[in-house]
């Protein structure tokens, strides 16, 4: 499929002065593709020349269109010696590529120079035209579409979920040949930048390879990282998850209704009402109300039973095998799965019922010595190290008696010579329905018996064989399961899961000093010193979690950074309460010298203030639930708290403990805090976190639990902080001062943003490094989201009552048995018949719902009717997007309608774009995904000072990239950049020389968003008709 | 132990009004962090000092780098480094370009050159305002004037699409352009009663009455001259007093339809001759560049403060110039009139307003 690529220069404006003597400058413009290169006519003696060149076409073959980027320079003639460089642009045309992406790039883009910075703008054009060419052999994936985003794009729906692909490929580094010992620095970074740019188009194009084998049409959760090894190359690699999407037809929202989908199993990933219809609500597939309100792309929360699931997976060498597997279902999924050689899924979120259980958190590093890659065609070291780390996981996943994992990343770190690596996720079992050798319809009524919610907390291990310990008990949801008591996943809360009160970022942070070594001795000592680091995070993360009144995290992630005299580890994750687990025991403080007074009195003092914050803490998140319940209804339940917890703390006593250890060389550190120095400075630290400021609050997952009603309100932003240590510091102090760094980090971040409290900040990315010794650098990307008190509340009382609900089924377990066979009765006979289900449609789930709950009917009823209130909204809300979404979705016209409203609204000639590392934009549809956003830039200063100092360049440079990235997208005809992350900040300065250097690596999707009110306010008078008619179609 | 590097970039360039206003005024960091700690943020947000002070040198970065397009406001709106809302936008320009009255009054009408610039530490000294926000605002001054210096149109046009400045305060600055062009001499001991706004009016009044622009739009020159032929035309005038038929006939027209009306009319009558002759010979003497430079003086000098020894009320005085005026039309030998209502016009609403204590 070789193609005609098309660039026409149009103009630039705002260039710099280059000649001095006319204060003006007469620039030219050389646009090279591959190995031409075509050039456009001197504009004498001016800042806004107006070139108008003709189209510059490159015959080439697809292969080169996928790797190579467009390379635009713009430079100012000078008729007596060499011409000056003004800058350059690349254009990534790999959007262009893909017919549901983008189909031209059309715009003002920054002339970027790696010395100066952005130097004026320039307006191009450029076209690819494809020609068919059914070549087998072809090496190019043209047509594959990438998406950062880590779950299925919102408007695509996911028919096959292929599974994991990855690459890597490798290179000499530019900055570290001999020749650059005699080039300028700039000519160095042109190299760096475009030899990265070269490596990423390579490396996606052989993704896509991969991604055409498997039979799949698109890549989920895109991430590609570079490995900046030194002396011994450049390593970019990229791992993502294979599937096979399918755009989701603007005509009807629900496939439910639509004959032509002839298999119940296809249909229920996607449809609002097939789920409920053909399961009863006890499916494991999310209730109507859920799957409508993730199409919403806001949920609301009504969501029905929870999950939960369990207990962390230890890096370490969980040695057990795992017991017979409980379900034959799991056996069959399992054989699916196990036949990929990495059953790894690098999403975050899922389609409903999609995951089933979840086990815990798998991760595995290891240390390697870096040594000079002598053939960049043979990559085949660094392929072998992640091989043996993934081999690694799918064993501790496989421990964990799941045969995949999910929310899976891998990392690395690098220090002179000594490479960490290092992979996690959370070990799952999944549904075969998006598997493509997957079992059939008989299992569904297999796993129909799992509770909805509360499905994914249920312990996929064998309880008699439990590869870690974990206090089980019985599901606090469906009472059937067992569900470990504390739960630790790498991926998002599913939008199914039932929790009380509000989540919160937390964090463990450790810094850990370590002796000057080299080579091997060096590879030793972090090698031991890592599991001690893991072990403590761990022990934090722990304490933390219930200091907050917590049970489970998620986003879990581990960084690990080296550095030459000390090791650093940042844990970040979310924590929640799930409604299906226990809540969690105290912390209780038990001295090892009983007979002080005094002491005994401080431990006590100690003690009460933990139990304080603890209180503090439930009340600041709303976490208050069963035990209120139990107090109104007595309690029916097997292990009343009080008992449990007993139970628990007897279970901390230091035996099981010490069996812990050495079962697993990495106890999972409970409750208990023994008295030694150590840990008396651990509770310090504890309870020096500082609590968020009134108003806001703050995660590391795409969402907040019980908040929903986001005003359209987003602030992206991107913080760094570099930290000077003085020399000779204990850990302890280095501890307290790394934890403070990070606190104060976000005490500013709390600080700036006040104006929009009540606000979250979601996604809180945080990212630390050692850039040399004595430094530690930080980095944040996150973005503030406002929301509406007022709605606030009203939901909080709504989540009340739900609890209140959900306790009392909870308590009741008899009660609950029979509901259950009410519930399923009519199960079993009605999957088959296409013709009720679309008669019955919407109001069957609504009857289906009310039946699990009638017996206390009468206690709740007015629940019930908020509820159907709510489903009847829902359901009206979704035809309204949808019809709307016919109207906009002739895309030309779509775009340019909210292009141009947004130019109405700016008043200015700059298109507002919005960036948002989240997968969606809150109070807007994603009605068109343009193509990724991949890009790597490297500036340097050698007028440090002049440029206001290190935070004056790198202030600059991130704002440039943020300029560049949205002028880019702006070009492509986007409006926005979801699941933006920056992936890579490495800064160096040398402040004695005046100098400093900075790589940022960003990337993201460029999408094209409609506001919701718009689509309404716009589709109101031709949507009227429509609207009735399927109201119609629906009510019947 | 300290922090080497702290930056904040959002998507949305996020500014304080309030750190925008201290970094405007010139204030030091720490300077800042002290008021902005006095104006008690730190307890509304439960932040810190440190919090504070690391927000607020990340704003004056902010701002610094911003500065460079507040030069060029219009590039504010097109460029593509910072995403400002356009009403931020505005605001920052508008907050910008805004200056101290007590900073303008000392250097109106004086030469916008580097001289005047060196001599900005005395201002700062006497006016309180910091070196910094003189030396700003009086490059805003310079930067305006060298724009439109070379511009045709209408001036307070050209500064406000320019400048995106707000209607007033492309105004002022229309005034503080034409008095730098002019040169009026407004430091002189007698004139310091009047403040920038008497003066701002008076530049209106002028700019509108008796420039070029003021006759026809469309001209070659602009905003920024005087007439010159509307000056040497106002030599003519000098027969009012010169003749002295036309003078005494003048005086009793004037003296008939003020009679009973005012409280000082022997001062009035006593006083005509003077004044007119004052006035008319401002009038011819306004072709001379360097009288031109005199003119508030003069007008000071030879009318308001001999009225207001006099104990002449603004209604007085406004009754006499405008009988004064009018009479001239009725004068049998004087032809002049066009002339005679466009000088007088101005001088009228300029002395009126000047007319205070």
């Amino acid at each position: 499929m070789p193609g005609k690529l098309k660039a026409k220069i149009v103009a630039g404006r705002h260039l710099p002065i280059m000649d001095r003597a006319s204060d003006l400058t007469d620039a030219f413009v050389e646009v090279k593709f591959g190995n031409t290169t075509f050039k456009t006519d001197v504009y004498p003696k001016s800042l806004n020349p107006q070139w108008n060149s003709e189209w510059f076409k490159f015959e080439v073959d697809d292969e080169d269109l996928q790797d190579e980027p467009l390379q635009i320079t713009v430079l100012d003639h000078d008729t007596y010696s060499a011409n000056d460089a003004i800058g350059k642009v690349y254009i990534d045309i790999d959007p262009l590529l893909c017919s549901e992406a983008a189909t031209v790039i059309s715009g003002w883009l920054p002339i970027y120079d790696t010395i100066h910075g952005i130097r004026g703008e320039i307006n191009v054009l450029v076209k690819v035209d494809l020609f068919n060419d059914l070549n087998r052999f072809r090496q190019s994936s043209c047509g594959v579409k990438f998406f950062c985003t880590t779950s299925i794009p919102r408007c695509y729906r996911a028919v096959m979920v292929h599974g994991f692909v990855e690459e890597l490929v490798v290179n000499e580094d530019p900055e570290y040949q001999w020749i650059d010992r005699i080039r300028t620095p700039r000519a160095s970074n042109e190299a760096r930048q475009r030899l990265i740019f070269l490596m990423s188009g390579e490396l996606q194009r052989k993704i896509g390879l991969k991604v055409l084998e498997m039979g799949g049409n698109a890549v989920v959760g895109y991430l590609q990282c570079f490995d900046l090894e030194g002396e011994s190359g450049l390593v970019v690699r990229a791992i993502g998850t294979a599937c096979t999407l399918e755009k989701i037809s603007s005509t009807l929202p629900a496939t439910a209704t639509h004959p032509s989908n002839s298999s119940p199993s296809k249909d229920m990933k996607d449809s609002p009402q097939a789920a409920p219809s053909t399961l009863g609500c006890r499916s494991t597939h999310s209730s109507p109300v859920h799957s409508a309100s993730s199409r919403l792309s806001q949920g609301f929360s009504v969501s029905v039973p929870t999950l939960l699931f369990a207990g962390m997976g230890s890096g370490g060498s969980a040695g057990k095998e795992a017991g017979p597997l409980k379900a034959l279902l799991r056996q069959q999924t399992q054989s699916a799965l196990e036949q990929r050689e990495y059953p790894f899924f690098p999403l975050t979120a899922f389609p409903p019922g999609f995951l089933l259980h979840v086990g815990g958190v798998v991760s595995a590093r290891s240390v390697k010595l870096l040594d000079r890659i002598h053939n960049p065609d043979e990559p085949e070291t660094r392929d072998a190290w992640w091989e043996e780390i993934r081999q690694e996981i799918k064993s501790h996943a496989k421990a964990l008696g799941c045969q995949a994992v999910v929310g899976y990343s891998e990392s690395t770190s690098i220090c002179e010579e000594v490479c960490i690596l290092s992979a996690s996720g959370t070990a799952a079992i999944l549904s075969s329905r998006f598997m493509q050798d997957g079992p059939l319809d008989t299992e569904h009524r297999f796993e129909e018996v799992v509770s909805p919610g509360c499905g994914f907390c249920h312990i996929p291990y064998d309880e008699l064989n439990i590869p870690f310990p974990a206090q089980l008990t019985y599901c606090y949801c469906c009472r059937r399961y067992k569900v470990p008591d504390v739960l630790f996943t790498t991926i998002d809360l599913p939008t199914e899961a039932n929790v009380t009160g509000k989540g919160c970022l937390i964090q463990a942070r450790l810094c850990r000093t370590k002796k000057k070594a080299q080579g091997e001795g060096n590879a030793t000592v972090i090698s031991n010193l890592l599991p001690f680091l893991e072990y403590e995070l761990h022990t934090q993360l722990m304490n933390k979690l219930k200091l907050r009144g917590m049970n489970a995290l998620f986003g879990l992630r581990i960084q690990i950074s080296i550095g030459e005299t000390m090791l650093l580890g940042l844990a970040s994750a979310t924590g929640v309460y799930l409604t299906a687990l226990p809540s969690p025991g105290g912390i209780q403080i038990a001295g090892k010298t009983p007979s002080d007074i005094t002491y005994e009195q401080h431990i006590s003092n100690m003690q009460k203030k933990i139990n304080d914050t603890i209180a503090k803490n439930k009340e600041l998140y709303e976490i208050n639930p069963p035990e209120v319940v139990e107090e109104i209804i007595g309690s029916p339940i097997p292990e009343p708290r009080q008992r449990s917890r007993l139970f628990r703390s007897q279970s901390e006593s230091s035996d099981e403990v010490s069996e812990l250890d050495l079962s697993h060389g990495k106890k999972d550190a409970f409750v208990l805090e023994i008295d030694d120095t150590d840990a008396v400075e651990d509770i310090h630290a504890l309870l020096t976190d500082f609590p968020t400021p009134a108003g806001f609050y703050s995660c590391n997952t795409e969402i907040m639990p019980g908040i929903q009603n986001w005003t359209s309100a987003i602030q992206m932003f991107t913080s760094v902080r570099v930290f000077r240590l003085n020399a000779s510091l204990t850990s302890q102090g280095l501890n307290k001062i790394f934890s403070d760094l990070c606190e104060n980090l976000l005490k500013s971040l709390y600080f700036k943003l006040r104006s929009m409290v009540p606000c979250c900040l979601c996604h809180l990315n945080f990212t630390v490094a050692i850039p040399e010794d004595e430094l530690i650098q930080v980095a944040v990307t996150a973005v503030a989201m406002s929301f509406d008190k007022e709605q606030l509340l009203e939901n909080g009382k709504q989540s009340g009552e739900k609890t209140l609900i959900k306790a009392i089924t909870e308590n009741d377990e008899q009660l609950q048995f029979n509901l259950e066979l009410n519930a399923e009765t009519p199960s079993p006979n009605p999957l088959s018949s296409p013709k009720g289900l679309s008669e019955v449609g919407s109001h069957l789930s609504a009857r289906a719902l009310s039946v699990d709950y009638s017996s206390f009917a009468d206690r709740c009823s007015s629940w019930i009717e908020q509820l159907k209130l709510k489903a009847h909204t829902i359901r009206r809300g979704s035809v309204k997007t949808t019809s709307s979404m016919e109207k906009a979705s002739p895309l030309p016209e779509g775009r340019s309608r909210s292009l141009r409203s947004n130019r109405s609204y700016s008043g200015s000639s700059v298109a507002v774009v919005k960036m948002t590392p989240l997968s969606f934009i809150p109070g807007a549809k994603i009605i068109k995904y343009l193509g990724i956003i991949n890009m790597f830039f490297i500036r340097e200063t050698t007028s440090l000072r002049e440029e206001g100092g290190v935070s004056g360049f790198l202030h600059t440079f991130i704002a440039e990239v943020f300029a560049m990235v949205r002028a880019h997208v702006a070009a492509l005809g986007g409006n926005a950049v979801v699941s933006y992350s920056m992936k890579e900040c490495v800064f160096m300065e040398n402040p004695n020389k005046n100098q400093a250097q900075c790589l940022i690596n960003v990337s993201g999707d460029a999408v094209i968003f409609v506001r919701e009110s718009e689509l309404e306010s716009t589709s109101v008078q031709t949507q009227s008709a429509t609207t009735h008619t399927s109201n119609g179609a629906e009510g019947t | 132990m300290s922090v080497e590097l702290d930056v904040f970039v959002g998507n949305t360039t996020i500014m304080d009004k309030e750190v925008y206003q201290l970094w405007l005024n010139g204030y030091t960091v720490n300077d800042a962090v002290k008021v902005r700690i006095e104006g008690g943020v730190m307890e509304e947000c439960e932040a810190s000092a440190e919090v504070l002070l690391s927000d607020t040198m990340d704003q004056y970065r902010t701002f610094q780098m911003c500065e460079r397009l507040l030069h060029h406001p219009a590039k504010l709106a097109n460029q593509l480094l910072f995403q400002i809302p356009p009403d931020r936008q505005a605001m920052l320009i508008e907050r910008y370009y805004a200056f101290d009255d007590s900073f303008v009054r000392e250097v109106l009408g004086k030469k916008l050159s580097k001289g005047t610039k060196k001599d900005l530490d005395d201002v700062s000294l006497k006016t309180g305002i910091t070196l910094k926000s003189c030396r700003r605002q009086f490059d805003n001054f310079k930067r305006v004037f060298k724009v439109v210096e070379e511009l045709k149109g209408p001036l307070v046009e050209n500064i406000r699409q320019h400048f995106l400045l707000p209607d007033q305060l492309a105004r002022d600055y229309a005034a503080i352009v034409f008095f730098a062009n002019n040169r009026f001499e407004t430091g002189k001991k007698k004139l310091l009663y009047l403040t920038f706004q008497d003066f701002a009016f008076c530049a209106g009044q002028l700019i509108n009455n008796w420039t070029v622009g003021a006759v026809d739009n469309m001209m070659e020159d602009m905003d920024v001259d005087l007439d010159k032929e509307f000056l040497q035309d106002l030599k003519d005038l000098k027969i009012l007093i010169t003749d002295k038929d036309l003078l005494d006939q003048h005086k009793s027209l004037v003296c008939t339809a003020l009679r009973g009306k005012t409280n000082v009319f022997n001062e009035m009558e006593a006083n005509f001759k003077n004044l007119s002759r004052g006035l008319v010979n401002i009038a011819a003497k306004l072709i001379n560049a360097k009288d031109v430079r005199d003119f508030f003086i003069d007008l000071v000098e030879k009318f308001i403060e001999p009225c207001r020894s006099d104990k002449w009320t603004s209604i007085d005085v406004n009754l006499y110039l405008t009988h004064y005026t009018n009479s001239a039309h009725i004068l049998d030998t004087f032809k002049y009139y066009a002339v005679w209502t466009r000088y007088m016009g101005v001088i009228k609403s300029c002395i009126l307003r000047m007319y205070h204590d």
